[in-house]
């Protein structure tokens, strides 16, 4: 746990010297064009702490952090954490839907890909997995555009709410509606990758002499995949999953520039091509935190998925 | 002996080791002659021509060409070259920062270990394009920001293979024997160490570049990087975008399936080398 926590430590610390390193000006980007004497921009910059030392620097920010303010964003003229907080309701309920998405459907198809192995149906599987779990992101995004926006119709183009409405006012098939196509386009690696190890886990299961002892006690194929099967593949695939929450994150940057889908991951974009530094440094910051609960998550559904582990008491992180 | 038994039977002359050469073969030289190509193009073939624009693929024009004319199988050609010129360049100076980190961690382990395991878990604790986005704009931007970003985040996962391998031969019985025997760190090192290590390196760096060429296309993707006017991957297919709702699907479904095959084709001879080259499945 204290390990986790330093690693939490030095990751915010890496981030923030990243973006002070960066030659991209702060002031320039919230002046824009604007001209002022050197002594107003002197002021703004004693304002914003940018004349201190980098290391000055993050001790302010995180002591500012951990009051619970992140500064304000210079692209959305707002604080950080109001900004932060609108967008990430709607990365959270893409990048969700994705996880349970690739989650369900990866272990699905690769139970069905180990259950009949080498038949007709588990070399599509296992040939589909390869290909699309090597395929980017957002090209698969852009066929998913093409085919089902432009071509059939069925979806919208792109953004979270019809054009021209408020929020508030749009509809939850509305909103479902808009979110299919990135959803899906955000699952498919994770679902490629997942039923892949899953195959490859109960493949070797079902080789083993105990499951060849179940079959020869007269249990079902069903019986055998619920009783020997799931169990044993169970803790590897809390690891993969809990663990393909940092590839999600960055998926989820691509899938919501393509599908123009006001998340987190666009206003990243947004806000390193402005160089909108407060805001990048909480996305940074934000991001950090969610791999950082994936992990903790891996570890704690560990201790409840297997009993051999929750023994050995807390000293496994 | 198995050769004497077959020796009166007729066998395929392409048996899996040759087809598993024949594949590699073809594979790299495919790749070659994409990434030679791509560099010895003539630009005027990929240039504008405004006589020819918008237009959906035929013979003369097999990916179409876009709104300023510019023939889009050219164009992805030249880009792929660009993103195996990068791709090569940055997995060279990942799996060179593996080698060493993975190696050190291996031979000295302790405090050392600690501090390359805590190094691959930071590296890995934040996302990884979200790490390739704090670097690039840290390096100011361009290609510059780009390559730098691809280079020293893909080092992780090849970090902790090298080193599972390096422990493992390193407590193998005829290492330890050889130590008993008397002889020097460095003929273990070079005699048993590396002969094994490095096969799973080279297997390694092969490996990486898909990923490298990948993460390339999706920075680039995003605006980061290198010059609009560039044929790269990423900026054809984000330009792709904007005529999408046009009905110009072949703008972006030609080049991405173009960049998904070549890094199919390494990924295939990456895994057919490791075939080959894993004396548990090379005799098979």
């Amino acid at each position: 746990m204290a390990r986790m926590l330093l690693l939490l430590l030095s990751a915010s610390m890496l981030s923030f010297f990243l973006i002070t390193a960066s030659p991209m000006n702060a002031v320039d980007a919230f002046l824009n064009e604007v001209n002022v004497s050197e002594e107003q921009r002197a002021r703004i910059e004693a304002e914003w702490d940018l004349n201190k030392p980098p290391v000055e620097r993050y001790v302010l920010w995180a002591g500012k952090v951990l009051q619970g303010d992140l500064g304000q964003s210079i692209t959305y003229s707002r604080p950080v954490s109001q900004v932060l907080n609108e967008r990430f309701k709607a990365s959270l309920l893409l990048m969700g839907t994705a996880w349970v998405l690739s989650g369900v459907l990866g272990l699905a198809l690769g139970i069905l890909g180990a259950v009949y192995k080498n038949s007709l149906l588990d070399r599509i599987i296992r040939t589909l997995s390869l290909v699309l779990a090597s395929t980017p992101t957002f090209w698969v995004g852009l066929v998913m555009l093409v085919l089902f926006a432009v071509e059939l119709r069925w979806f919208p183009l792109g953004l979270a709410i019809p054009i021209g409405r408020v929020a508030s006012e749009a509809t939850l098939t509305e909103r479902l509606h808009h979110l299919a196509l990135p959803a899906l386009t955000l699952s498919i690696a994770g679902v490629a990758n997942i039923a892949l190890h899953t195959r490859q886990k109960l493949v070797d299961v079902m080789e083993s002499e105990y499951v060849l002892f179940a079959r020869a006690r007269g249990e079902k194929l069903g019986q055998i995949v619920m009783r020997h099967g799931l169990r044993n593949i169970a803790l590897p695939a809390v690891t993969l999953q809990c663990a393909s929450v940092s590839e999600l994150f960055g998926g989820s940057v691509l899938a919501e520039r393509v599908f123009s889908y006001p998340g987190l991951g666009n206003t990243a974009v947004e806000a390193g091509l402005h160089a909108d530094a407060p805001l990048l440094m909480g996305i940074a910051m934000f991001s950090v935190l969610f791999v950082f609960a994936g992990n903790l998550a891996a570890n704690v559904i560990y201790g409840i998925v297997d009993p051999k582990i929750k023994e050995g008491g807390d000293n496994y992180a | 002996m198995p050769e004497v038994v077959h020796a009166g039977l007729s066998r395929p002359w392409l048996n899996r080791r040759r087809r598993i050469l024949l594949v590699i073969g073809l594979g790299s030289l495919l790749l070659a002659g994409i990434f030679i190509g791509g560099m010895l193009l003539d630009p005027e073939l990929y240039g504008p021509n405004y006589s020819a624009r918008r237009m959906a693929p035929c013979p003369d024009h097999l990916f179409g060409t876009d709104y300023l004319g510019r023939d889009m199988f050219w164009r992805s050609i030249a880009g792929l070259s660009l993103s195996i010129r990068i791709g090569l360049l940055s997995a060279a100076i990942s799996s060179l920062i593996a080698l060493i980190l993975g190696s050190m961690s291996a031979i000295f382990g302790g405090k050392v270990d600690s501090a390359v395991n805590y190094l691959v878990d930071l590296c890995m604790g934040v996302p990884h394009l979200i790490l390739l986005i704090l670097i690039s704009i840290a390096m100011g931007g361009g290609a510059r920001g780009v390559v730098t970003g691809v280079a020293v985040t893909h080092w992780p996962n090849l970090t902790r293979l090298i080193r599972a391998e390096v422990m493992q031969i390193r407590s193998a019985h005829y290492v330890q024997l050889s130590r008993k025997m008397g002889k020097s760190s460095l003929y273990i090192a070079v005699r048993h160490i590396v002969p094994h290590v490095f096969p799973q390196y080279a297997v390694g760096l092969i490996l990486l570049f898909p990923h490298a060429i990948l993460h390339e296309a999706g920075i680039t993707f995003l605006g980061y990087g290198l010059p609009l006017d560039t044929p790269a991957m990423g900026i054809i297919l984000s330009e792709s975008m904007k005529y999408l709702a046009a009905g110009m699907w072949w703008l972006s479904f030609f080049p991405g399936a173009a960049l998904v095959l070549t890094t199919q084709l390494f990924d295939l001879v990456g895994d057919y080398l490791k075939i080959l080259i894993d004396p548990h499945s090379a005799r098979e």
